[in-house]
């Protein structure tokens, strides 16, 4: 018996010969090398054309007629304004709805199609909940062209990522930690908050920096609901008008003066450098809680 | 933490005296008075979806000994005891039938807080399972902040837990290291200690040595020695040899069933039940 199941696996886990392994790695390291190179090279290209107009005087102005003179106080301002208030709806939101659908949700027919459609919004295209955010939140419920308009859309796009990388993270937490408190008497809430979530935020802050770090880089939504492309001034509160920084690079681009491109470049290194820096926080996040846990 | 010494339920000894009857009901292989049990189930069965894991079980568990529960894998032991302490309930579609009767409380009464419950009713798993985020010392006291218990005097029942647990030596030094940074046999008393640390009256434990090597079984064993002074257990275990070191009574489950409860030397010397008999002695199972 022993005998012939070793003679099955050797039939399953014949060698590949060795001609076509070499091939199929070849092609495989291209598949993973060649986007990685453009990626560069449209880095490069970006950062060549951006850096002289980087400096202090591009971060602290605001936009200008001037191509030499513009900065992007305003769009900056409303971009960290946007992704706070974006955490502030979506994060509660999502961490609450990911604990009732794992902890709290009886595994019946609505509770699966509520989970598949959560993974179907994650797909819906961000113009889709531009035109949402416009008819609901603009207009609906007359928050007109506001930070609090942008934000309310830039949460629905948010909330089904953070839902899914919660509820990915709270699955990870082993059953029998779930029994352990429950068996010295703890009831379901307190089991959550002192095991599941504490034993799951890695995950969960990992999706929550990389769904805000996307929506802080959306452009389509956020034109959509009618940010301004030009603003000469901060936002006074949550209620007034804004730009940010995916819009102003979108308006300086479609300018025909190449100075402005210059800025556009400019503009584009420093979204990235906040992507990079959000992205480099949720790894090292994880890494480091990963092991207290560990 | 003696618990209940003067409680009438704890008088075991005279009660053992009772003989067996030949064929009586099943109750009486115990050997004890029916007022000597801590608990004592009547019809206890128990469902996973349509699957009956338990079918009509009526056992009496002394107060202040230790009863073993053996049978072959999947007969329902640890159905049982998670039916005790209301565990069982929390899979997902299970569910039970019949009485529990914990002290006069009946277990499965509408008016019955399961969380109250369990912290008359400890529980060690099979698997060792520290709160990997705390340390040793939060893992012991765990149970104790759910309590709301006065938390002045921590140092100290963590101390006295781990020495009960006879873990102290072993992680004084590194009370602070993660809990799940120590052996898995020493994560299994630091599991022991957790339950203790609450001041269970009775201590379930589902197979707590299966994942442990010699010396760590034996230690455990030791354990349940120096514990049964001051608490009532009850044991699942797959190893024979153990069952007759640890315990006082022994109960035999096979599919579901109470096939036969005696003490524990007479379960071993003169099983009633043949397949008692054959399951001891290794010819199944
Ligand atoms: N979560 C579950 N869902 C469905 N059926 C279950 C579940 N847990 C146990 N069962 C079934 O219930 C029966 C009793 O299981 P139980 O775990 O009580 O057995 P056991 O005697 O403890 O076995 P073992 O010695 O292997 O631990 C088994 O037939 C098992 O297949
Ligand atoms: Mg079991």
């Amino acid at each position: 018996m022993k005998q012939q199941e070793s003679h099955r696996s050797d039939f399953f886990f014949t060698p590949l010969d060795g001609k076509i392994e070499k091939a199929f790695r070849a092609i495989m390291a291209l598949a993973v090398i060649l986007p990685f190179l453009i990626l560069i090279v449209l880095l490069v290209d970006t950062f060549v054309d951006g850096y002289p107009r980087l400096g202090w005087n591009f971060l602290t102005s605001f936009p200008s007629r001037f191509a030499s003179s513009a900065g992007i106080l305003s769009p900056l301002v409303g971009s960290i304004i946007l992704m706070g208030l974006t955490a502030l709806f979506a994060v509660p939101l999502g961490i609450g709805a990911a604990v009732y659908l794992e902890e709290y949700a009886p595994k019946n027919a609505i509770t699966t199609f509520i989970e598949l459609n959560i993974a179907n919004l994650a797909g819906v295209p961000s113009i889709i909940y531009g035109l949402l955010g416009l008819g609901l939140f603009v207009r609906f419920m007359q928050m007109g062209r506001s930070l609090l308009a942008g934000a309310a859309t830039l949460s629905l796009m948010a909330l089904p990522m953070i839902i899914m990388a919660a509820r990915e993270a709270i699955r990870t937490v082993p059953n029998d930690l779930r029994e352990a408190a429950y068996a010295l008497g703890a009831d379901r809430w307190v089991t959550i908050r002192k095991v599941v979530l504490p034993l799951s935020l890695p995950g969960i802050l990992t999706g929550i920096i990389l769904s805000l770090a996307r929506a802080i880089g959306e452009t389509a939504p956020i034109i959509t609901i009618g940010a301004l492309t030009y603003v000469a001034f901060l936002p006074d509160s949550v209620t007034s008008s804004f730009t940010a920084l995916p819009v102003q690079i979108f308006n300086w681009i479609s300018r025909p003066q190449t100075d402005f491109h210059v800025n556009a470049a400019a503009g584009i290194i420093v979204l990235l450098v906040i992507m990079l820096a959000m992205n480099s926080i949720a790894i090292f996040l994880r890494f480091k809680l990963q092991r207290k846990i560990q | 933490m003696s618990i209940s010494n003067e409680h009438p339920y704890m008088s075991v000894t005279a009660a053992s005296n009772d003989a067996h009857t030949e064929n009586g009901i099943r109750r009486d292989y115990t050997g004890l008075r029916e007022d000597a049990a801590l608990i004592k189930t009547a019809g206890l069965t128990a469902w996973f979806g349509s699957m009956q894991a338990l079918k009509g079980i009526d056992i009496n568990i002394a107060a202040g000994k230790v009863t073993a529960i053996i049978g072959p894998s999947g007969c329902g032991k640890s159905t049982f005891i998670r039916c005790l302490n209301r565990m069982h309930e929390v899979v997902p579609g299970a569910r039970v039938e019949g009485s529990i009767f914990y002290r006069e409380h009946n277990v499965y009464a509408p008016n019955v807080n399961p969380v109250m419950l369990r912290r008359q009713i400890g529980m060690v798993f099979q698997k060792p399972n520290p709160f990997p985020m705390m340390s040793i010392k939060e893992n012991v006291l765990a149970g104790l902040p759910l309590q709301g218990k006065n938390t002045t005097n921590r140092d100290e029942i963590a101390e006295r837990a781990l020495r009960q647990a006879a873990l102290w030596d072993e992680v004084k030094d590194v009370l602070d290291k993660p809990g799940s940074s120590i052996s898995g046999g020493q994560q299994q008393r630091l599991c022991i200690a957790r339950a203790l640390a609450i001041e269970p009256e009775i201590l379930l434990m589902d197979e707590p040595c299966s994942a442990l090597d010699p010396i760590a079984t034996a230690k455990i064993e030791d354990l349940i020695h120096t514990l049964r002074q001051t608490i009532t257990i009850i044991i699942v275990t797959h190893n024979m040899q153990q069952a007759a070191r640890v315990s006082d009574y022994t109960a035999f489950f096979y599919m579901g069933e109470l096939v036969e409860y005696s003490d524990t030397d007479t379960m071993f010397r003169a099983p009633h039940n043949s397949r008692t008999e054959d399951y001891i002695t290794g010819r199944f199972g």
